[in-house]
Formats: structure tokens, C-alpha cells, sequence
């Protein structure tokens, strides 16, 4: 027999019986979709994390001076006085490393804040331009650092949110003149309000130009270099490079550290990788079941139309024709309520994401193969037992039943 | 050479204890070209020996050669491409796939062969032409009469042109009107050279054919051929 009259052969077998049909169908539809709606919630929970990571920069590499045994990184670490051979020249060497986008040198130190009447003691960090894009910040006035020579600073600043606010309260800031320590400088810019990040609370920091920062902190070394990558994957080369560069510039000797925020992120990713694999797990277990009903939809078959097989056996169908008829049968339902399931369940995600719309509740392509391939190999494998007995069934007896 | 030769041909079927001699020691003969009735009572092997003749079921014991050949000792995929070619069937409750319309019904020996759509469409238009069913091709079995089933039966079974035409009781589940239609559709075809096999109870069918054969307890009481009728 052809392949093709086999597949017809088993459709119109299918569609002859309406309502066993619908149901192994719906079975291996509702199986199919549970995986790709569950797996979509799963990934949608890894993507929205990784995405609000990426928004406080997950690009970002950063350079400690000194020699770190453990490499890792936390805020605690962050503000903790090290070995100071770190300068603007190493700094501005690393911006021409090939997987480098942006570089900002970064140097801190307490100071006091005088300015509209007011004191304060304040953070201050010397910084350059390309700072309010590494750390993807917003400006709520004003601009920020001006560009120009990271040593030679401009007698100019940018203040956080809330100190314009305690300084300032609801006037404008941006123009007017501040104290801060023995330097005369004119606010440019005022940050919107950010929060916690890197070890400090941005809002209430008073950002200079590093030459600025250097020469009031009387000091000629850096406290960290804010480097981001090109993109996430050059996370790793970028580290290579930075690393190299240094090592080259301080004589051969390893006496920074490099460490990435994506450390910190690779481990919430995984994670939640976890999470929807077990998540996936346990609907592809719906699949079985629904594997388990083809069967018995199957066997039903087999046996409601015994008659049927008898006549073929007459009519000369060998044992393999019949088999494949009846596989081709279970494979056909499985395929139809894959692809139903598979339909169902991008509708569910579509659903989802109109509901949530923050959340990007879209399957993962793993998913979506691992649910279509289970579902027909259960639906092929449970096929078998009641295929090969169709074969198996005796013309003569297969006959008289009818 | 026969187209058929059965010799010391048994077959025993056990239930539980007993031991059912269905049939026992059965020699005949056929000719390409015969009309055979095979008659008897109820349960003396009719059906049993027609099974073994269309190769549904093996005998315990004996040879049969179909067309010289002994077709006992052939495996089961060889049986089947024996059935497919060699034999046809029409049974007594027609066993039509009730799914398929008439014209697929026909179809389908030859689609269990391998023979192309196109084939298949050119000779089971000419088949329900000749058997009186242009009309009926896109039914389904349930839009059919009686005697229009058995006779979209008997359009499946010739349509491979088989040597020989084996019916069980063909006219069993019809009135004599439309029974006697389905014989005369029969009698022609043997007519035309195909070897005709017909069991029945009726004696007025059996009587019919030129050769009959009477079995009783699996055994061969009377042949006609050999005219000479066994004692008892
Ligand atoms: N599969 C089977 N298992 C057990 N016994 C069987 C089987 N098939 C047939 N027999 C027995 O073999 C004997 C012959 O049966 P068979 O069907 O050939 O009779 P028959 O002549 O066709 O009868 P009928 O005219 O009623 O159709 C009977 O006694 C029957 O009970
Ligand atoms: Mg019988």
C-alpha cells in the first residue's frame, strides 16, 4: 500500500469516528498547551529580571585597584579602601580597547556641601561625561558633566535628587553656585532620583569632574574605572582586554581586579532557568497521560472495528499495511493536538501578555520543541501496543465479528 | 494441472476439553473455470474448508496447491500477496467499510496493492458500470439496499481479477428475488472464466452449479464430479 493511501486511509478512519477523535485530540492539545503557557510564565519571570538588571547595566565591568583573592563582588567591597595606583591615564587608556563602548573613571570621598544657606556633608564623586550612560541615570535638569579632558575638570557639578531637595526644595538649581569644600562650582544638572545602586545611594551624591574630585581630595589615583561592554556576550572579552592592558600599563604586575555585575545576574538566570524547566516538567507529564488516552482511544478502535481489519486481511493487507495504518492513526491525533496545543498556547501567552503587559510572557523555542516532540513520540509510542495487535488479529475471528 | 488440489486435508479446532474435528481427510480437486456449490448441514466445516481455500486459515494437516504451488508452507506476507491477487471473497453479511462510499469500497483491493489513484478511478468506474452501479458510486453502505451491497461485494472482490471467486452463503441475508440476481451476477462472471466457489443451504442455488460437493462432519459425503454418491 502507498504511503499516501495510508495516510488517507487512517485520516478517513479518524474522521469516521468524530467524537473519540475530538477527545484524544483535546487531551494532547490541552498536554501541549499547558507546557507552552507554563514555560512562557517561567521565561517571561527570567526575561522581565534579567531585563530590569539590564536597565542598572548589565554590561558593566568594573576595576578595583589592588589584588582581590576572591574576585567577587559586593556592594560591602565597593567602598572599602584599597591600594590606590589606579589613574585617569589608566582610565582613559582602556577607551580604546575593541569591546569597550564607554569608560568613566571614578574617584570618592566625603566632603561638606554649603550652598543656599545650608550644610551638608555629602559623597562626592569625580567622574566624567560618559558616567550618565554607563549607569543609564536621567537627568531631571540641566545636563550633566560637560566632555572635555578627564584631568582638567571645569569648576562645575550635578547634584542628586535629594539633596537638591533638602538644599533647594522646589527652586531651580541648575545655575546656581555651591561650596564644597574649599572649590567654588556651579550646578549644571540635577539627577532624577535613582535609588540604591553600586554601594551608594546616588541621590545623594554630588557628582564633579574626576580632576576635580582628584585635586580636592588632594590625590592623584582612582577609586574604581566604570567600563561597559559593547554588548553582553563581550562581557567576557572585555575583562581579557581590560585585564591585559593594565597588567601591561603597571609593568607586568597584576595588581587590579576586574569583576562584572553579570556574575551576579548569571546566577538569578539560572535560576529561573531552573524554575521553567521544572515547571515544564511537570505539565509534560499532562502529555503522558494524554499519550496514555491515544492508546486507549486506540485500542477502542482496534476493537470496534475488528470486523474491518478481518476484511482487510481477505482483501490481501499484510500485517505491517494494517499496523502502519493504525500507527499512522495515533500519529495523526497527536499531531493534530500538538499543533492545536501549540496554537492554544500562543494564544494563552498572548493573552497573558495583554494582561501583564511589563511581563514578556513569550515560550522559549526549547520548550515549544521538547512539548511537540514528546507529544508525538508518546503518541507514536502508545500507538504501537494496540497497532501491532490489529495486525496480530486472527482473519478468520476478525471476520465473524461484525 | 487443477487450479486447486487439496489432499488429506484436517482441521481440528480445540475448545477447552473437546476436540473439534472440522475438517478430516479431505481430498478434492478443482479446474480453473468450475462452478462449485458446497452444501451440508450446519457446522459439517463449509466455512472452515472455504477459509482454508482463501488461505484465511492454515490447515493442521495435508497439502493444498494453488495453481501447482502448495501455498500451506508460504509466509504470511506471501498468503497475503496470494489473497490479493489469486482470490476474491463475497460474504454472506457483505462487510462493507461503512465509512467509504461505494467507488472506495471497490477501491480498496487495489489500494492495499499499491495500484495508482489514477488506475484505481479507471477500472472501479468501469466495475460499477458493469455491475450496474454507476449511479450508486459516491454512497455510502448504509444508503444501499441489500442487493446493491452485495453487489458492490462482489465489484471489490473481482475488481483484481482473481483466479478464483470464493462465496460464503452470498445470497444468506437477501430475499429470493435479489438473491436470485446476485447468482445470475455470479453465474455470468463464471461464465466469463472465473472459477466460481458457492457455499449454501439453499438447494436450489447449490443445484445450479455443475459440480456439487456435500460435507458432513468434515468429511466429504458426495461429489458430484465423481458420481458416486458415499453411503449414509
Ligand atoms: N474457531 C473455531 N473454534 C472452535 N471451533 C470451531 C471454530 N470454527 C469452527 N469451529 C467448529 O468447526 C465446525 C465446522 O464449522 P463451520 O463454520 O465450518 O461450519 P459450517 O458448515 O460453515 O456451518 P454453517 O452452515 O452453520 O455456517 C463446527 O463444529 C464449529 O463449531
Ligand atoms: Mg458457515
Amino acid at each position: 500500500m502507498r504511503t499516501v493511501d495510508v495516510l488517507r486511509f487512517a485520516r478517513d478512519a479518524a474522521t469516521g469516528y468524530p467524537l473519540r477523535t475530538f477527545l484524544s485530540v483535546l487531551a494532547m492539545a490541552i498536554g501541549v498547551a499547558a507546557v507552552v503557557v507554563l514555560t512562557a510564565l517561567g521565561d517571561g519571570a527570567r526575561r522581565y529580571v534579567v531585563e530590569q538588571f539590564s536597565a542598572l547595566g548589565s554590561n558593566l565591568v568594573i576595576v578595583l585597584p589592588g589584588r582581590s583573592a576572591t574576585g567577587g563582588f559586593s556592594p560591602a567591597n565597593a567602598l572599602t579602601t584599597t591600594p590606590r595606583d589606579l589613574t585617569i591615564d589608566d582610565a582613559f587608556a582602556l577607551t580604546r580597547l575593541p569591546s569597550v563602548r564607554r569608560v568613566a573613571p571614578l574617584t570618592a570621598g566625603n566632603s561638606e556641601i554649603n550652598a543656599n544657606g545650608r550644610l551638608r556633608e555629602v559623597v562626592v564623586a569625580g567622574t566624567a561625561s560618559t558616567y550618565l550612560d554607563i549607569r543609564s541615570f536621567k537627568m531631571a535638569a540641566g545636563s550633566f558633566l560637560p566632555e572635555g579632558d578627564w584631568n582638567r575638570g571645569l569648576p562645575v557639578a550635578v547634584i542628586g535628587s535629594k539633596i537638591k531637595e533638602e538644599i533647594f526644595g522646589s527652586a531651580p538649581a541648575v545655575g546656581e553656585l555651591i561650596r564644597l569644600g574649599d572649590r567654588r562650582l556651579r550646578i549644571v544638572g540635577v539627577l532624577k532620583s535613582v535609588g540604591q545602586g553600586l554601594g551608594m545611594n546616588t541621590d545623594e551624591v554630588v557628582f564633579v569632574p574626576a580632576g576635580v574630585a582628584q585635586s580636592l581630595f588632594n590625590t592623584n589615583t582612582l577609586f574604581r574605572i566604570l567600563i561597559e561592554a559593547r554588548s553582553r556576550d563581550e562581557i567576557e572579552a572585555v575583562k581579557r582586554e581590560v585585564a591585559a592592558a593594565l597588567k601591561a600599563r603597571h609593568g607586568g604586575e597584576e595588581d587590579t581586579t576586574v569583576i562584572t555585575q553579570d556574575a551576579v545576574l548569571a546566577t538569578f538566570d539560572k535560576l529561573l532557568r531552573a524554575l521553567t524547566a521544572a515547571v515544564a516538567g511537570i505539565a509534560a507529564i499532562s502529555l503522558a497521560v494524554a499519550g496514555i488516552l491515544v492508546m486507549n482511544v486506540m485500542l477502542v478502535a482496534v476493537t470496534q472495528r475488528t470486523g474491518e481489519i478481518g476484511l482487510l486481511k481477505a482483501l490481501g493487507a499484510r500485517g505491517t499495511t494494517i499496523r502502519d495504518a493504525f500507527m499512522a492513526e495515533a500519529a495523526m491525533l497527536s499531531l493534530v493536538g500538538a499543533l492545536t496545543g501549540y496554537g492554544l498556547g500562543l494564544f494563552g501567552a498572548f493573552v497573558l501578555r495583554q494582561v501583564y503587559p511589563v511581563f514578556p510572557a513569550y515560550p522559549p523555542d526549547w520548550a515549544v520543541i521538547a512539548a511537540l516532540v514528546t507529544a508525538l513520540s508518546t503518541g507514536l509510542l502508545f500507538g504501537i501496543m494496540p497497532a501491532r495487535r490489529a495486525a496480530r488479529l486472527d482473519p478468520v475471528q476478525a471476520l465473524m465479528k461484525h | 494441472m487443477s487450479l486447486i488440489r487439496l489432499a488429506g486435508i484436517a482441521r481440528v479446532f480445540h475448545l477447552g476439553d473437546s476436540v473439534v474435528h472440522a475438517l478430516n481427510g479431505l481430498d478434492v480437486s478443482i479446474e480453473a473455470g468450475e462452478y462449485v456449490a458446497i452444501m451440508g448441514p450446519s457446522g459439517s466445516g463449509k466455512s472452515t474448508l472455504l477459509n482454508l481455500l482463501g488461505l484465511l486459515d492454515r490447515p493442521d494437516a495435508g497439502s493444498y496447491r494453488l495453481e501447482g504451488r502448495d501455498v500451506t508452507t508460504l509466509s504470511p506476507d506471501e498468503q497475503a500477496a496470494v489473497r490479493s491477487l489469486r482470490i476474491g471473497f463475497v460474504f454472506q453479511s457483505f462487510h462493507l467499510v461503512p465509512r467509504l462510499t461505494a467507488a472506495e469500497n471497490v477501491a480498496l483491493p487495489m489500494m492495499l496493492a499499491g495500484i495508482p489513484a489514477a488506475e484505481r478511478a479507471k477500472r472501479v468506474a468501469q466495475a460499477l458500470k458493469d455491475f450496474g452501479l454507476d449511479q450508486r458510486a459516491d454512497h455510502r453502505p448504509d444508503q444501499l439496499s441489500g442487493g446493491q451491497r452485495q453487489r458492490v461485494a462482489i465489484a471489490r472482490a473481482t475488481i483484481m481479477q482473481p483466479a478464483v471467486l470464493l462465496a460464503d452463503e452470498p445470497t444468506g441475508n437477501l430475499d429470493r428475488a435479489t438473491g436470485d440476481d446476485v447468482i445470475n451476477l455470479l453465474e455470468a462472471l463464471n461464465q466469463r472464466g472465473m472459477t466460481l466457489i458457492v457455499v449454501t443451504h439453499d438447494q436450489k442455488i447449490g443445484g445450479r452449479a455443475r459440480r456439487q460437493l456435500m460435507m458432513e462432519d468434515g468429511e466429504l459425503k458426495f461429489d458430484s464430479a465423481r458420481q458416486a454418491p458415499a453411503a449414509g
